[in-house]
């Protein structure tokens, strides 16, 4: 089966082509839908058989490289169009392509007589064949080619609806934003490449084989640029400070997008691209507090901005942003495993949670249209009392709050404990250790709250809708709520493959299937934490973990209760709050104004200077030198010119003043 | 020898002949007679390719050699040498392919002189491919002047409304540099104590540094001008905007690599060591023209205006990977040179198709065509990413090869300031791509337009096809240019050090670190290139080999000769 891993991705790229080029014609939105769906289900049965077959061997076996052919060769560069499979691209592989399968199918039922239903899937299909490259790739440059691809997918898919002004703009900003990162993305491949090369002769872009000479590369200076570099790269395809603010105006695309793109794959790129280098990271302390302080940073800045927001959708992206800080705490704090086991019940949850959204706005979008109400179906002021007339909607949603918000027994909880434990425990920040927590503990009990006022604002209290429009209410169709009721499913079990050790221990020795499975990709780096690192095998006592864990619980606990006291039981006190705090209010509403801030030091300037630059400098300077040098050379002309006045007696007076002259000199000489 | 260059080359002109015979009313039969000349001249030029061998080291690897004693004057003996290398290979393609749909784009853009148009269109083609093609030097000046003038009438007759500004300009301006560039010539000469003006001998001759300073500003004048480089640049968004479509499209794809091939065959290796004096100047430049263009490109209110200065930034990136001087960075400068003559040509040729149907190209007057136009906004779309150098087109294997290879040289701090144009060409594309296609179809004027014709789609078709197939597999052209560039290189930095040699020879310790801890650099990985040592072979076998060459100056096949 692992021969066969150039499959996975080409099947959706045989979507593209048959939806790309004949989707027009076929017009039939069940057989172009069909051939989407079925080719990321193909990739999905393709992705399972490898993933058994990589089961079925030893640990230390578990990697599988296939080239097709030689993409550029020139000089000692050499990169392969080539795949790896090794245990953490087959968990990528899996979400990507299982997620996927459910959100294509979802988009059949919600993309329902949309205009331009063939573009959709196409660019779906892209999407999906540009993600797959990207966990699938042998080289950094290919990584790059699936990362430029799905920042492009990104582009075409929040501007779907270009006729609006907003959403080609967001798709322009999200793709300038990720270019940002790319530029840190290309710099860290070719102080990678250069390094190696240059002093050790080990011209390499190939993972397996960087990896293999990790310890050419020193602690410190270089690996810490290199680190960084890719962390830009990072930030900008996974919305983190400071190149978060494409993610929440990515709203725009169709939501279903906004499930796969904006929150299960794409932006968890940067967390697998660190999750491959880790063996760079890890020799860089300084990288690592950087990559830890940000994500941590950003995990409770998103969620601040959370609790303010009204349009449903605007508040899972500020959620999505929050928590992939997480995922960056856990990879800044060296807990690799942690943190992409928290992308991985992410995305079910937030898949979850996003398709749940849509299924809402789908269905206030048709109540609303059918009293012709322009009222925003986005908005969550609009809402209330859904529980009731869309049951499946409300439970898998319930769930996957519940999941987000760490609950125990619940998904989210397992991961999201970890990366707290780790961020408390980890031997690498020292004192820094406790902010990192404190950061991450405030973010959990802001995400409890925000996600808890989202439900109770949209599913219970009375609904804001007239009786009419409420009468129209339904539930969504099948095709829409059967994908919605897997990703609940993966939302509760999908962490019992991550218990962390304490509670497998309680349960009987149920060990971390997961940290077991990525054991072999990290190993360079867990080996290299535990020999040089002093603190490494201090032994944290069970009682402070099993102490920080009831902290955590009771956190979330805080969170749901705040929600439930303002939401439920007095409605009206977060309007006196607003009132009592207008400013801060609409500071937060207003995302801490840092588009403006932005605007104001970035755009505006770069303009402004290139219109400086061409009406000052290029007509003004150059022209004017090169118009100048050309008006002198018409000026001495023109003097010239006035000899020659075409009159005889003015040439005969001329030669002979001549005469006289060369005369003259003989004469008196 | 066969004479396979010089009927390529003299076809257009024949072609021309005929045209004069055929009466100015028949546009039809004028345009098709154009048309059929340059697919045939096209046709013709496709055996270069399958018979070019990139590992022949004979005559410094120049193929398809003909020469003929042409010009016996006294002690200046010209003569008509023709050949062709790796380098030049693909320009000649370049050229032969852009012809034909440079001239199917004219048939509905220009109504008046069809005749003089079409043998205005056919001259200019022989006097690029001329110039590609010519090893003697003095050939090589003919046709770089040759070239000039039909595209002077191009500009000027069949212009826009300030047309006869933009030809004298971009006339004066070309020609200020190659007045230099002849007076530098013809010192080359007798410098190299008269005798032929074969380039390859020329290529023999050691020269002081204080000669070669001089020499190589006057060449180099002349090349940037051409290329251009900032800021010798304002000719050119001129000349784009008053250009016919056709005028605009040959200019971008190929007139502009003059420059640049001027700097990779004539600057740099006849004056290495001014060469490796003026690189820190040069890149300065490049890498302003990078930013300054991509920022003004930003503000513009033309499209075609906006496509001229992306154009100054493409080609920025040209000469920053030329000036780096390894296999990766003039292998990039290169393709950059291929890709910017398709994606920029084809952006021309996009901007032609509306200002055929609306006769403005404002950027305002426009918005929402995506939803009227759609087979228009799917190709405009695949070439804006092509021009913004998104892998998997063209455009991206270029780039990166052009910062990757000047990343590894020792213009570092260059490359990194390049690298941030990777975020300005988004950002002006998008931006103009959004304004234009995206948004509401408010105009009434834009609710009638008609998408793409049967012609225009066969236009556009092999340059998308182009795109993609340079993109995915580069290959055969870095295959078939990689032993050229090493001989160019070798030429570049071997000559210098010998030159160095006679100034400081303490200077000229080798710079190259040979691995000491070969236990950790595996010997038998494939990836790794070849650091030389001392004693390099004559030329490389393998051509996918690359060469950091090495101190020592090769012995070249060609100085045999």
């Amino acid at each position: 089966m692992l021969e066969y891993v150039w499959l996975i991705p080409l099947f959706p790229l045989i979507g593209v082509l048959i939806n790309g080029l004949f989707g027009k014609k076929i017009k039939n939105e069940a057989v172009i839908g069909g051939i989407a769906t079925l080719a990321v289900v193909g990739s999905f049965v393709v992705a399972c058989g490898i993933l058994f077959q990589l089961i079925s061997m030893p640990g230390e076996e578990r990697h599988f490289e296939k080239t097709i052919f030689t993409w550029i060769q020139s000089g000692t560069f050499k990169a392969d169009i080539g795949f790896l499979v090794d245990p953490l691209s087959a968990v990528m592989l899996m979400v990507v392509t299982g997620v996927g399968s459910l959100i294509h199918l979802y988009s059949i039922g919600y993309m329902h007589g949309e205009e331009g239903f063939y573009r959709y899937f196409t660019y779906l299909n892209l999407f999906t064949f540009s993600m797959l490259l990207l966990v699938s790739g042998n080289n950094l440059l290919l990584m790059f080619v699936g990362w430029e691809g799905v920042g492009l997918c990104s582009y075409l898919l929040i501007g779907y609806y270009f006729h609006k002004k907003s959403a080609g703009d967001a798709g322009k900003k999200a793709f300038v934003m990720n270019r940002v990162g790319d530029f840190g993305f290309l710099l860290g491949l070719f102080t990678m490449w250069w390094f190696l090369g240059h002093n050790y002769n080990v011209w390499t872009i190939n993972f397996r084989e960087l990896a293999s000479h990790a310890d050419l590369i020193p602690a410190g200076g270089v690996a810490t640029a290199i680190g960084l570099f890719f962390f830009l790269g990072a930030t900008g395809k996974s919305a983190q400070i400071p190149l978060y603010t494409w993610l929440p105006d990515a709203m725009e695309g169709p939501t279903p997008v906004s499930a796969l793109i904006h929150a299960a794959t794409m932006v968890t790129a940067g967390v697998y691209m660190i999750g491959r280098m880790n063996f760079v990271y890890i020799k860089s302390p300084t990288a690592l507090l950087v990559v830890a302080c940000v994500g941590g940073a950003t995990a409770l800045f998103a969620a601040t901005i959370g609790t303010a927001q009204n349009d449903i959708k605007r508040v899972l992206a500020y959620s999505t942003v929050s928590q992939l800080g997480y995922m960056f705490l856990a990879m800044g704090v060296g807990a690799f495993t942690a943190g992409i086991f928290h992308l991985m019940t992410h995305a079910f949850f937030k898949a979850c949670l996003f398709l749940g959204s849509g299924s809402v706005i789908h269905a206030m979008h048709h109540a609303l249209h059918h009293v012709h109400s322009d009222a925003d179906p986005q908005d969550m002021r609009n809402m209330g009392g859904l529980r009731k007339k869309m049951p499946i909607t409300f439970l898998t949603f319930l769930i996957a709050t519940i999941a987000i918000a760490g609950i125990p027994g619940f998904a989210g909880f397992f991961s999201k404990d970890e990366i707290l434990w780790q961020a408390f425990s980890n031997p690498l920040h020292g004192e820094v250790n406790i902010v990192l927590w404190a950061f991450g503990a405030v973010a959990a009990l802001l995400t409890a709250f925000y996600m808890f006022r989202l439900v109770f604002m949209t599913f219970f209290g009375e609904t804001k809708l007239s009786e009419k429009a409420y009468h129209h209410l339904h539930e969504s169709p099948a095709v829409i709520t059967i994908p919605l009721i897997c990703l609940a499913i993966l939302s509760v079990l999908g962490g019992y493959i991550g218990m962390p050790k304490l509670l497998g221990e309680v349960l009987g020795g149920m060990p971390n299937y997961f940290e077991h499975w990525l054991e072999p990709v990290f190993a360079y780096s867990n080996n290299y934490m535990a020999h040089s690192l002093p603190g490494a095998h201090g032994e944290h006592s069970p009682a402070l973990e099993w102490g920080l864990m009831g902290v955590s619980v009771l956190i979330a606990c805080c969170g749901i209760a705040f929600a439930y006291a303002l939401y439920i039981v007095s409605p009206t006190i977060p309007e006196k709050f607003t009132s009592a705090f207008p400013a801060l209010h609409r500071a937060v509403y207003k995302k801490w104004y840092v588009d403006e801030i932005y605007d104001f030091c970035f755009v505006n300037p770069c303009k402004a200077l290139g219109g400086f630059l061409w009406k000052g400098f290029d007509v003004v300077v150059v022209d004017g030198i090169v118009n100048g040098v050309a008006g002198i050379v018409k000026g001495f002309s023109g003097i010239l010119r006035y000899s020659q006045t075409g009159y005889v007696h003015n040439y005969a007076y001329g030669m002979v003043l001549g005469t006289v002259v060369i005369v003259a000199v003989y004469v008196f000489r | 020898m066969s004479h396979l260059l010089s009927i390529l080359t003299f076809t257009p002109l024949i072609g021309a002949l005929i045209l004069m015979l055929v009466p100015k009313d028949s546009k039809g039969a004028l345009r098709s007679i154009a048309l059929a000349v340059s697919v045939v001249n096209f046709l013709i030029s496709l055996p270069l390719i399958t018979g070019f061998d990139p590992v022949a080291t004979a005559n410094g690897g120049m193929q398809f050699l003909e020469k003929t004693p042409w010009i016996a004057a006294g002690p200046f003996q010209m003569s008509y040498h023709v050949g062709i290398d790796g380098i030049s290979l693909w320009l000649v393609i370049l050229t032969t392919f852009i012809m034909p749909i440079a001239i199917l784009s004219t048939y509905t853009a220009v109504e008046e002189k069809v005749k003089e148009y079409m043998i205005c269109l056919l001259l200019l083609e022989v006097g690029m491919l001329g110039a590609f093609i010519s090893i003697d030097l003095f050939l090589f000046y003919i046709f770089w002047e040759v070239m000039l003038i039909p595209m002077y009438f191009i500009i000027g007759i069949w212009g826009g409304k300030n047309r006869i500004y933009a030809a004298v300009k971009f006339f004066i301006y070309t020609m200020v540099g190659s007045l230099l560039m002849l007076v530098a010539l013809i010192t080359l000469y007798f410098k190299a104590g008269g005798g032929d003006f074969n380039l390859l001998r020329f290529y023999e001759v050691s020269l002081d540094p204080a000669t070669q300073t001089w020499m190589f500003l006057a060449f180099a004048l002349a090349f940037a001008i051409k290329v251009p480089m900032f800021p010798l640049h304002t000719w050119l968004p001129d000349a784009h905007t008053e250009a016919p479509t056709a005028g605009s499209v040959i200019l971008a794809a190929v007139l502009l690599k003059m420059g640049t091939y001027g700097f990779v065959r004539f600057a740099m290796p006849l004056f290495p060591d001014a060469t490796a004096r003026f690189t820190p100047l040069i890149a300065t430049l490049s890498v302003i023209g990078i930013v300054y263009a991509s920022l003004v490109a930003m503000v513009q209110q033309d499209v075609k205006k906006l496509v001229a200065y992306s154009s100054v930034a493409h080609l920025g990136f040209v000469m920053l990977g030329v000036f780096a001087l390894n296999q990766q960075g003039i292998a990039g400068g290169m393709l950059q040179m291929l890709n910017h003559g398709v994606s920029t040509g084809a952006l021309f040729l996009i901007v032609g198709f509306i200002y055929e149907r609306r006769h403005t190209r404002l950027i305002s007057d426009f918005g929402g065509l995506a939803k009227q136009m759609p087979v228009f906004a799917t190709i405009f779309m695949i070439v804006t990413f092509s021009s913004i150098g998104l892998p998997g087109t063209n455009g991206f294997v270029g780039e990166f090869l052009v910062l990757l290879g000047s990343f590894e040289s020792a213009l570092k701090p260059w490359a990194i300031i390049a690298t941030s144009g990777v975020i300005l060409s988004a950002v002006y594309m998008l931006w103009m791509f959004q304004r234009v296609m995206f948004g509401e179809l408010t105009n009434p004027k834009n609710q009638v337009l008609k998408d793409l014709n049967a012609r225009e789609i066969a236009i556009m078709v092999p340059l998308v096809a182009l795109i993609f197939f340079m993109g995915i597999y580069p290959r055969p052209f870095i295959d078939s240019m990689s032993p050229s560039i090493d001989r160019m290189i070798a030429q570049t930095k071997g000559k210098n050090r010998v030159a160095q040699l006679q100034i400081a020879p303490a200077a000229a310790a080798p710079v190259q670190v040979i691995p000491a801890a070969a236990g950790a650099a595996p010997a038998a990985d494939p990836h790794a290139g070849m650091q030389m040592p001392a004693a390099a072979p004559a030329a490389p076998a393998d051509p996918h080999a690359g060469m950091q060459m090495p101190a020592a100056a090769p012995a070249e096949g060609a100085a045999q000769h």
